[in-house]
C-alpha cells in the first residue's frame, strides 16, 4: 500500500525519485514567486514529502497497518524586518500561492524584530548518506516479522509476563529548502525505529521495561536485542516497593539522562536566554558542568536521527561545543538570535516538519567525557539509586528557574551492588547543579531518541532528592 | 440538527468504500478532513511569526480479522481516494462486500460560536495578546517577561462508513495562553494560564485576567519555599487539578489498554475502585467544553459516560473497534489528531461530579499538608498505575489554613491507591483545557473537578 495509488515510491536515485524531486522543487519555487509577487522582499519555503509506515503486533498478530504517501510546503515572508509564516499541505500550485500571500499578509501585522531575513550564508555541509535505500525496498511483512521476532524475543524472558505491544515505524524523507535569495539545497534522510514494552509480574505488583531500537532501515534494527531489552528492563524492577525518602548519589541509565540533558538542552536555546527564560541566561564563559564533561550539538554525525545537511533556515551545520572543561561555551543559535548577539549562527534553526516555522534548538546533543564500565560505576556511587525510568518531565522540569522533581523507578543501590527494585518515588534537583555534580560516565552510550535526540551514556550524579515514603 | 455540505459527496464515499471493501474486510471507512489554524504569539513584547496554517486531506481504513489497515492523502479528489482505496484493498484476496448505502451527513450543533474566529480581523487578535502582555506586567516591576498566545481552529470533518454511518461536524476551537517570567534578588519563577474552549472570540475577547493570573502565579513563587517531601494529605485544587482524575483513572479506562489487560482496571468493571461518594464522567457532547465534539472521528455521536458511579467502576471508553470487539456500545471516543492517524480510544471532557463540601472545609480538615491549586501536567502508566503530577501552584497547610507557596512540588502515586485515598469532595467544578498525549497523537482534553482531597499521597520535593 502506499497513500498515492499509482505514485509507487522508488528509491531517491530512481527516476521516480528525481520526478519528486522536481516536483517538490516546483512546488518550493511556486510558494517563493507568489511570496514576492504579494510584496516579500525575501522569503524562503520548505518542501517536504514524507513516505511512512506504522506497525503494530501483539500477541504476534498484526493491530494495525498503515503506510502512507504525505506532503506539503511552509513559507516564510520578509517584509520590512517582519515575518509570517504559513503553510498548506499537498503540492497543489493555486493553494500553494494562496499560502505565500497568507504570510505576507501576516508578516505585515508582525512587529519589527532585529535580526530578521535569510541567512547570508546558504550551504549544505558535508554529511555521510542519511538515507539508505533499503528501507524502501523492505516489504510490510518484513517490517511485521521484525515486530514479531522482537516480541518473542521479550516473551523469551524467564520473569516476563506479558507485551503490551511492538510497534515498528519508519520514514523516508525529502526535504527542498529554497528562497530567494537563490538558494536551494535537498536532502533525503530515512529513519526506521522499533520498540517494545515488556510486562514482569502478575497484575497488581507488575512493573514495565522498554526496549528501543533506530537505524537507518530496518535491515539495521536487531529486533531479539530490542524484545529482550525491554524484558530485562521489566525483570529488573519486578517487585518493586516505595523506597524512604533521602538525599543521596543516583546513577542515571542512558534512557533517564538523556531526558534530563534534552531538558538542559532546551534552556540552552539563545532565544530562551536572551527573553530571560533560561537559568543559564547569565552563564556564557562560566563554569557550568564538573570538569570532565562536554557536551556538543553536532547535526553531521552519519547516526543523529537529527542530521541533516542544513538547518531550518538552509544554514550549513555542524558540530559545535556548547559545554568543554565544565565551562559553557555557546548556547544555541539561528540566524536571527546570533545577529542580535553578535555572533554567527550555529545552524540550530529547526523545523519538526513543513507545518512549523523555524525555532532556535538543539539538534543532536552528543555528552561525552571519560567512561568507566558500570560496575565501576556502581561501586563509585556505593550507596543510592540506579535510576531506570523517568516521567512526567514536561511537567516536572521549570525550563525558566532549572529546577525538576519528576516520577521515577528503578533499583536501590548499596555497597556498589544493585539491591532491590523501587517505584512510586520521585528525583528532584536542579539541573544547573545536575551538570556540576556528574561524578563519572559509563560505558554504554546510546542514541535516545525520545525527548529530542541525545546520545549519553549513564550518569553518576550526586545531591539529588529521592522522595518515597 | 442541519445537514451540511461536505467534503466529499455521499455518492463520491459510496463508490470510494465500494472499491476499499473490493476484496473483504469487516469495516471500510473514510475520514475526510479540512483545518484552518491561526497561531499569534506576543513575545517581549513584540508580536513575531504570525503563523497560518490549511491542511484537507482523508483517511481510508479496513478493519479485517480484527486488524486495522490504513492510509492517507493530502487530497479528497475522488480520484486520489479511489487509488488509495484500490491499493489498501488490494492487500486481501475475499470476496467483495458490499457497503450499505448512504445518506446526506447531518451536522449536530453542540454549542453556538457566537463570533466566528474568521470574522475578526488579525489586528483585533493582535491587540488582544498585546491587552494580555501589558495586564500581566501590570501585575508587579518583578514581572521581567511575558509571552501570550492565542490559536485558533477550524476543522471541518466527514466520515461515511460501511456500516452506513454518514456524519459530519464542524469544530470551532479558540485558546489563549500566558507565560510570566518574574525575577527579584537573583530568583526567577514563571507562571502559566489558559483559557479555551468549543466556542468563537467571544469567549476570550476580554480575557486578560488571563495574563494578569499567570503573573500572580509568578510572584507567588518568588515567595515559595522548598517543596516538602513525603507522605501527606493533599487538596487538588478545582479545573486543572482534574489532571488527576484524567490521569490516574481515565488513561486506564480507555478500551485498548483495558483488552490488552494493560490497564490496571481491567477486570474492575462493577468493582468499588473508590468511596461511595465518588462519581466521574467522561463527557464529549458538554457544550462548549475544550474536548467536545458533535461525533468522534468514527461519526459516533458524542455522549457523557458514567465511569465512576457511586464508588463502582461502571465504564470503559470504546472507539468503534474495541466496542466490536467487546460487543459493547460505542461511547464516542473514538478520536485522531488528524487525517494523518488512525483512531485510537481517547478521553473527551473527563471529569469528577461535584459533591457538597466547600474547598475551605477540605482545607479545614488539614492539620499540615499541601494544597496543590494547579498542575502543570502529568503521565501514567496505565499498565502498572504509577502515575506523576508536576505542581505549578502549590501552598503548604498549616493547621487547616494556607500558608506559604511552595516551588518545586510533584505528586507521585499509584491509581488504585490515589482513588481509595479520596476522603473529601467539593461543589465547585470546573473544566480546564489541556492537550493530551498517546501513541504519537495529541488531541484536545477537557480535564476538570471540583476540589477533591487525598487523605495520603507522596509528594516530591527538594528539600531533603
Amino acid at each position: 500500500m502506499t497513500g498515492k495509488g499509482q505514485e509507487r515510491v522508488s528509491a531517491g536515485g530512481g527516476a521516480a525519485g528525481r520526478r519528486h524531486e522536481l516536483a517538490a522543487r516546483a512546488a518550493a519555487e511556486t510558494a517563493l514567486e507568489a511570496a514576492v509577487a504579494a510584496g516579500a522582499e525575501a522569503a524562503d519555503a520548505w518542501a517536504e514529502r514524507r513516505r511512512s509506515r506504522r506497525v503494530v503486533v501483539w500477541r504476534e498478530a498484526v493491530e494495525e497497518l498503515g503506510e502512507a504517501v504525505s506532503c506539503g510546503v511552509g513559507v516564510r515572508a520578509f517584509v520590512d524586518g517582519r515575518w509570517g509564516f504559513a503553510y498548506a499541505s499537498g503540492f497543489a500550485s493555486d493553494e500553494l500561492a494562496e499560502a505565500a500571500r497568507a504570510a505576507v499578509a501576516l508578516a505585515r501585522i508582525a512587529d519589527r524584530e532585529t535580526g530578521a531575513g535569510l541567512p547570508d550564508h546558504c550551504g549544505q555541509a558535508e554529511v555521510p548518506d542519511l538515507a539508505d535505500e533499503r528501507l524502501l525496498a523492505a516489504s510490510s511483512d518484513h517490517c511485521v516479522e521484525l515486530a514479531r521476532a522482537c516480541e518473542r524475543a521479550a516473551r523469551a524472558q524467564r520473569a516476563v509476563t506479558d507485551v503490551e505491544q511492538v510497534v515498528y515505524q519508519d520514514a523516508w524523507l525529502e526535504v527542498t529548502l529554497a528562497n530567494s535569495a537563490s538558494f536551494a539545497g535537498a536532502f533525503t534522510a530515512s529513519s526506521a525505529w522499533m520498540y517494545c514494552t515488556a510486562f514482569a509480574g502478575e497484575v497488581g505488583e507488575r512493573m514495565s521495561g522498554f526496549g528501543l531500537d533506530i537505524a537507518r532501515a530496518p535491515q539495521g534494527l536487531d529486533p531479539e536485542r530490542t524484545g529482550r531489552e525491554a524484558g530485562e528492563r521489566a525483570a529488573l524492577l519486578a517487585g518493586a516497593t516505595k523506597p524512604s525518602s533521602r538525599r543521596c548519589a543516583v546513577v542515571f541509565d542512558a534512557f533517564a539522562a538523556a531526558a534530563l540533558v534534552a531538558a538542559v538542552g532546551e534552556m540552552l536555546s539563545a532565544e530562551q536566554v536572551e527573553r530571560g527564560r533560561s537559568p543559564f541566561a547569565d552563564k556564557l564563559g562560566a563554569e557550568v558542568a564538573s570538569s570532565s564533561l562536554t557536551i556538543a550539538d553536532d547535526a553531521t554525525l552519519p547516526d543523529g536521527p537529527a542530521s541533516a545537511p542544513f538547518d531550518g533556515e538552509g544554514s550549513p551545520t555542524g558540530r559545535t561545543e556548547l559545554i568543554a572543561g565544565g565551562r559553557l561555551l555557546t548556547f544555541v543559535h539561528d540566524v536571527r538570535t546570533a545577529r542580535r548577539a553578535g555572533t554567527n549562527t550555529t545552524a540550530n534553526a529547526l523545523r519538526s516538519s513543513y507545518r512549523t516555522p523555524p525555532v532556535v534548538g538543539v539538534s543532536n546533543l552528543v555528552v561525552a567525557g571519560e567512561q568507566v564500565p558500570f560496575a565501576q560505576l556502581l561501586a563509585t556511587l556505593g550507596d543510592g539509586f540506579y535510576i531506570t525510568d523517568l516521567s512526567g518531565l514536561h511537567s516536572g522540569v521549570n525550563p525558566v528557574s532549572g529546577t525538576f522533581s519528576v516520577g521515577a523507578s528503578g533499583v536501590v543501590v548499596r555497597g556498589g551492588e544493585l539491591a532491590e527494585p523501587a517505584r512510586e518515588m520521585t528525583v528532584a534537583g536542579s539541573l544547573t547543579d545536575l551538570l556540576r555534580n556528574v561524578q563519572a560516565l559509563g560505558d554504554d552510550r546510546r542514541w535516545v531518541p525520545l525527548a529530542g535526540s541525545v546520545s549519553t551514556p549513564s550518569l553518576l550524579v550526586d545531591g539529588i532528592t529521592v522522595s518515597g515514603r | 440538527m442541519a445537514e451540511a455540505s461536505t467534503l466529499v459527496a455521499p455518492d463520491v464515499a459510496e463508490r470510494v468504500l465500494a472499491r476499499l471493501l473490493a476484496h473483504g474486510g469487516e469495516l471500510g471507512e473514510l475520514f475526510c478532513e479540512e483545518r484552518r489554524s491561526l497561531a499569534l504569539v506576543r513575545d517581549d513584547r513584540r508580536l513575531e511569526r504570525p503563523q497560518l496554517g490549511s491542511e484537507r486531506g482523508a483517511c481510508l481504513r479496513i478493519v479485517r480479522d480484527g486488524a486495522t489497515f490504513y492510509g492517507y492523502t493530502d487530497s479528497v479528489s475522488e480520484g486520489e481516494l479511489l487509488a488509495l482505496a484500490a491499493s489498501l484493498a488490494s492487500a486481501a484476496r475475499a470476496g467483495a462486500r458490499t457497503p450499505a448505502p448512504l445518506t446526506a451527513p447531518r451536522q449536530r450543533r453542540l454549542h453556538d460560536v457566537a463570533v466566528p474566529p474568521t470574522a475578526v480581523s488579525i489586528a483585533e487578535k493582535a491587540d488582544l495578546v498585546a491587552r494580555v502582555d501589558e495586564a500581566a506586567r501590570a501585575q508587579g516591576v518583578a514581572v521581567v517577561q511575558v509571552r501570550a498566545g492565542y490559536a485558533e481552529s477550524t476543522r471541518r470533518v466527514a466520515i461515511f462508513n460501511s456500516d452506513g454511518v454518514s456524519a459530519c461536524d464542524e469544530r470551532t476551537r479558540v485558546r489563549l495562553t500566558c507565560q510570566a517570567v518574574a525575577r527579584r534578588d537573583g530568583r526567577t519563577e514563571s507562571g502559566v494560564e489558559t483559557r479555551g474552549g468549543c466556542a468563537g472570540f467571544e469567549l476570550v475577547a476580554d480575557a486578560t485576567d488571563v495574563g494578569e493570573r499567570a503573573a500572580q502565579k509568578a510572584l507567588a513563587l518568588l515567595d515559595a519555599v522548598d517543596a516538602p517531601t513525603g507522605e501527606m494529605p493533599v487538596v487538588v485544587g478545582n479545573g486543572f487539578g482534574g489532571v488527576l482524575l484524567h490521569e490516574a483513572v481515565g488513561h486506564g479506562l480507555e478500551a485498548d489498554a483495558v483488552q490488552k489487560g494493560a490497564s490496571v482496571y481491567a477486570g474492575l468493571l462493577g468493582k468499588r475502585v473508590a468511596p461511595p461518594f465518588v462519581t466521574a464522567y467522561d463527557d464529549g457532547a458538554l457544550a462548549g467544553a475544550w474536548g467536545s465534539d458533535g461525533c468522534d472521528d468514527e461519526g459516533t455521536a458524542t455522549q457523557r459516560t458514567t465511569i465512576i458511579a457511586e464508588g463502582e467502576l461502571v465504564g470503559y471508553l470504546y472507539d468503534l473497534v474495541r466496542a466490536r470487539e467487546a460487543n459493547a456500545a460505542p461511547t464516542g471516543n473514538g478520536r485522531r489528531e488528524s487525517y494523518r492517524h488512525p483512531p485510537l480510544p481517547r478521553m473527551t471532557n473527563t471529569y469528577f461530579a461535584p459533591g457538597d463540601a466547600s474547598p475551605e472545609d477540605l482545607i479545614a480538615g488539614v492539620r499540615r499538608g499541601l494544597y496543590a491549586v494547579s498542575f502543570g501536567g502529568g503521565q501514567v502508566e496505565p499498565a502498572t498505575g504509577d502515575f506523576v503530577f508536576g505542581v505549578s501552584e502549590g501552598y503548604l497547610i498549616e493547621n487547616g489554613r494556607v500558608t506559604a507557596p511552595v516551588r518545586g512540588a510533584t505528586l507521585v502515586g499509584n491509581c488504585l491507591r490515589a482513588l481509595a485515598a479520596i476522603d473529601g469532595i467539593a461543589d465547585d467544578l470546573e473544566i480546564a483545557t489541556g492537550f493530551c498525549g498517546k501513541g504519537g497523537q495529541s488531541v484536545p482534553a477537557g480535564v476538570g473537578q471540583p476540589h477533591v482531597r487525598l487523605r495520603s499521597i507522596t509528594v516530591g520535593g527538594t528539600r531533603a
